[in-house]
């Protein structure tokens, strides 16, 4: 399985981003491999609008099979649930212990957007 | 001809100006009010306008049993309103600009176009006065293609004013882009300077010759004219601080209705701009 | 943290006066001036710049022309009439001010010769006031996307008051009803509606009260320069009324008010009448902001 965290820097011992759509990194863990790596949601940060679509599709990309971030808008949740990708939205914490928090079972996916459309 | 009133502010007398100026020649004069998001100018003019247009952009919708989730149109689309997903392609209208770039791009030819009311336009007639107006429907957030449409509208009369957005962004620029002639309205205050220096820039920046009408003169200070004389900008005309202006204003009346000395006032200031705007058209 | 947004439908009706006002009543508080299109908050806040971040916006197409064939392919996919072509030169040219950045003659040029180079449209701040720290911004000559700047211009100034530990921002929204203001006041705490006792006041305001009612958000009215039309001002009341937005209180109409501006300085500072009205409007406000 594959779980995607937004992240302020590359590495698993900062903070995770509590926003999505323009969170500069992606951390992406495999559990299957015990793995974990990062992708840049760059283009992101100076788009027009429609960040949080874009990094939707970054995460669908990515083969993700849940997402985990502090809040997700509209657009992003159902650019998600129609990919598959669950979300888990309202956590937050260093990004080792939030994984550690999820593997548990603790945290639940949402079931549904969690903050108003940015419109921008 | 074509002339448009702007202000780097709104509640500077844009529309004061423009209707007024309408009302005081006995020649044939379309006004519009490209104010697309407040317009106005209607309810100081003594005629009835007739809802005749909707205006409408064109929207992508997907065919999801065509739609190979390729993604070439997430790709082409600049504004982010396309995601790709294992159903198909989603569009979010609301991101949507409507430049066709998906529709270009999709090799199954699932994407086709289907237009979408972002707001309308009405139109009134009496005697030598011609009124076009555009209104963006409430929560829709691009006004530039309903300006552009009224201004098409219009294109073939002989004396246009067009009663522009305030600002200096992409409305205002829409609606100026193209004029004869630009006339900034502006208040005699540290606020109107500020605002008209902004407004100064962008018409410069267009490229339209331009002048300056000092509204509610005698209020405030003196730096508007002495902004005008070092920046070498003609102050077309001045329209006085009167309480009068104001409450015939607060009815819905034009101040050419007040008395002859006004309706004198305005049309001094439209032949001194049509001589302006004429002088560009000859060079 | 509470942020309440003052807009007004119509400009010109004393919506940055009546701000500057609520800021240094409420000292230290953050203040962030959304009405990018024409900023005037700064006249009177007297701000110092501490920090610049320039403001990249979408991209803008530049045909290279020493490159083009000429072949017209742009200006047939171009929807914004944004392609100009010179007869007598043969040049075809991009007019930066009509392109809406979406790219497809530079997606469609068969022989590759648009660039897309990122959009500079102007410059966002975050200064300091005597009356704690403000964020605003200026667009370029003619800059577009403001609607994206007051977004910037709302989350810098969010940012800025969690740091210092200000729980109120307070914002002076721009004109109008379309991107700029719905960027500004969705997700808003409060709205405050300053209109004035006209025809043109009375109809802005609906569409405002149309708008806050589509996004849901709380909104309050006060009518500045009243006495104008008094009738005016009763009638806008209760039109808001029928919305469900309540009165605020009314500000007289006040030569004080405009030679406070003149003196730069905030109407509250002068002891003129407008300035105990625009008290009384403060403690309404206050009551809502901090309610719920």
């Amino acid at each position: 399985m594959k779980i995607v965290l937004t992240a302020r820097e590359k590495s698993i011992d900062t903070e995770m981003d509590p926003r999505f759509g323009r969170a500069p990194f992606f951390v992406v863990f495999d559990t299957e491999w015990g793995s974990y790596s990062f992708l840049d949601n760059e283009q992101n940060l100076n788009a027009t609008q429609g960040a949080g679509v874009q990094a939707a599709q970054n995460v669908v990309k990515a083969g993700a099979d849940v997402l985990i971030t502090g809040s997700c808008g509209p657009k992003a949740f159902q650019v998600l649930q129609a990919s598959n990708v669950d979300v888990v939205t309202g956590d937050q914490g260093l990004i080792k212990e939030v994984v550690e928090r999820f593997n548990r079972g603790e945290l639940k996916a949402a079931q549904g957007p969690d903050v108003e459309s940015h419109w921008v | 001809m074509r002339i448009a009133i702007a202000s780097g502010k709104g509640g500077t007398g844009k529309t004061t100006l423009a209707v007024n100026l309408a009302l005081s020649v006995d020649f044939p004069v379309t006004l519009v009010d490209a104010d697309v998001e407040e317009p106005n100018g209607i309810f100081f003019l003594p005629l009835e306008i007739k809802k005749t247009k909707d205006v409408t952009i064109q929207e992508p919708v997907v065919n999801t049993t065509r739609c190979t989730s390729c993604g070439a149109c997430a790709k082409a689309c600049r504004f982010n309103a396309i995601a790709v997903t294992p159903q198909g392609a989603l569009v979010f209208t609301e991101l949507c600009h409507g430049c066709g770039g998906c529709l270009m791009a999709c090799p199954e030819g699932a994407i086709t176009e289907h237009p979408r009311v972002i707001g309308s336009y009405a139109e009134g007639k009496k005697g030598n006065l011609s009124f076009i107006q555009g209104e963006l429907n409430v929560g829709e957030a691009m006004a530039p293609p309903i300006i552009r449409e009224i201004k098409e509208k219009a294109a073939g009369e002989s004396m246009v004013l067009i009663d522009s957005p305030p600002g200096t962004s992409c409305p205002m620029v829409t609606a100026v882009n193209g004029a004869d002639y630009v006339v900034l309205v502006t208040e005699p205050t540290p606020f109107g300077l500020n605002d008209l220096s902004l407004a100064v820039e962008t018409v410069r920046a267009l490229n339209v010759p331009f002048g300056v009408v000092i509204n509610r003169d005698g209020i405030g200070d003196k730096g508007v004219d002495e902004y005008c004389s070092s920046e070498s900008i003609e102050i077309i005309g001045k329209i006085p601080d009167d309480r009068k202006i104001a409450e015939s204003y607060s009815r819905g009346e034009a101040a050419v209705g007040i008395g002859p000395g006004y309706k004198a006032l305005f049309r001094e200031i439209f032949h001194k701009i049509a001589d302006r705007a004429g002088e560009k058209e000859l060079s | 943290m509470k942020e309440l947004v003052i807009i007004s439908g119509k400009g010109g009706t004393g919506k940055t006066s009546i701000t500057a006002s609520f800021v240094v009543l409420n000292a230290p508080v953050v203040t962030a001036d959304c009405d990018v299109d024409a900023a005037n908050l700064h006249l009177v806040m007297k701000p110092e710049i501490l920090r610049k971040e320039e403001f990249i916006s979408g991209n803008e197409a530049v045909i290279r022309t020493h490159d083009c064939v000429r072949c017209g392919r742009c200006r047939a996919v171009c929807r914004y009439d944004a392609i100009r072509y010179d007869q007598e030169s043969r040049v075809y040219s991009v007019n930066p001010y009509g392109c809406e950045g979406c790219g497809v003659c530079v997606d469609h040029c068969p022989v590759s010769a648009i660039d897309f180079p990122a959009r500079h449209c102007g410059a966002s701040f975050l200064s300091e006031t005597p009356y704690g720290p403000m964020v605003h911004a200026k667009l370029d000559a003619a800059g577009e996307n403001s609607g994206k700047l007051v977004s910037l211009i709302r989350s810098r100034s969010k940012e800025e008051a969690s740091k210092r530990g200000y729980d109120i921002v307070i914002t002076d929204g721009p004109p109008g009803i379309g991107c700029p203001v719905i960027a500004s006041v969705t997700g808003a705490s409060l709205v405050l509606i300053v209109t004035e006792p006209t025809v043109s006041g009375m109809h802005d305001m609906i569409r405002v009260m149309d708008l806050t009612r589509h996004f849901k958000i709380k909104a309050l009215v006060s009518v500045n320069k009243w006495d104008l039309n008094p009738d005016m001002a009763k009638k806008i009341e209760e039109s808001a009324e029928t919305y469900g937005v309540e009165k605020a209180g009314r500000i007289r109409y006040d030569k004080g008010v405009t030679t406070a501006m003149v003196e730069g300085r905030p109407v509250v500072l002068s002891e003129t009448p407008a300035a105990d009205d625009i008290r009384a409007v403060w403690s309404v406000v206050e009551k809502h902001l901090k309610a719920d």
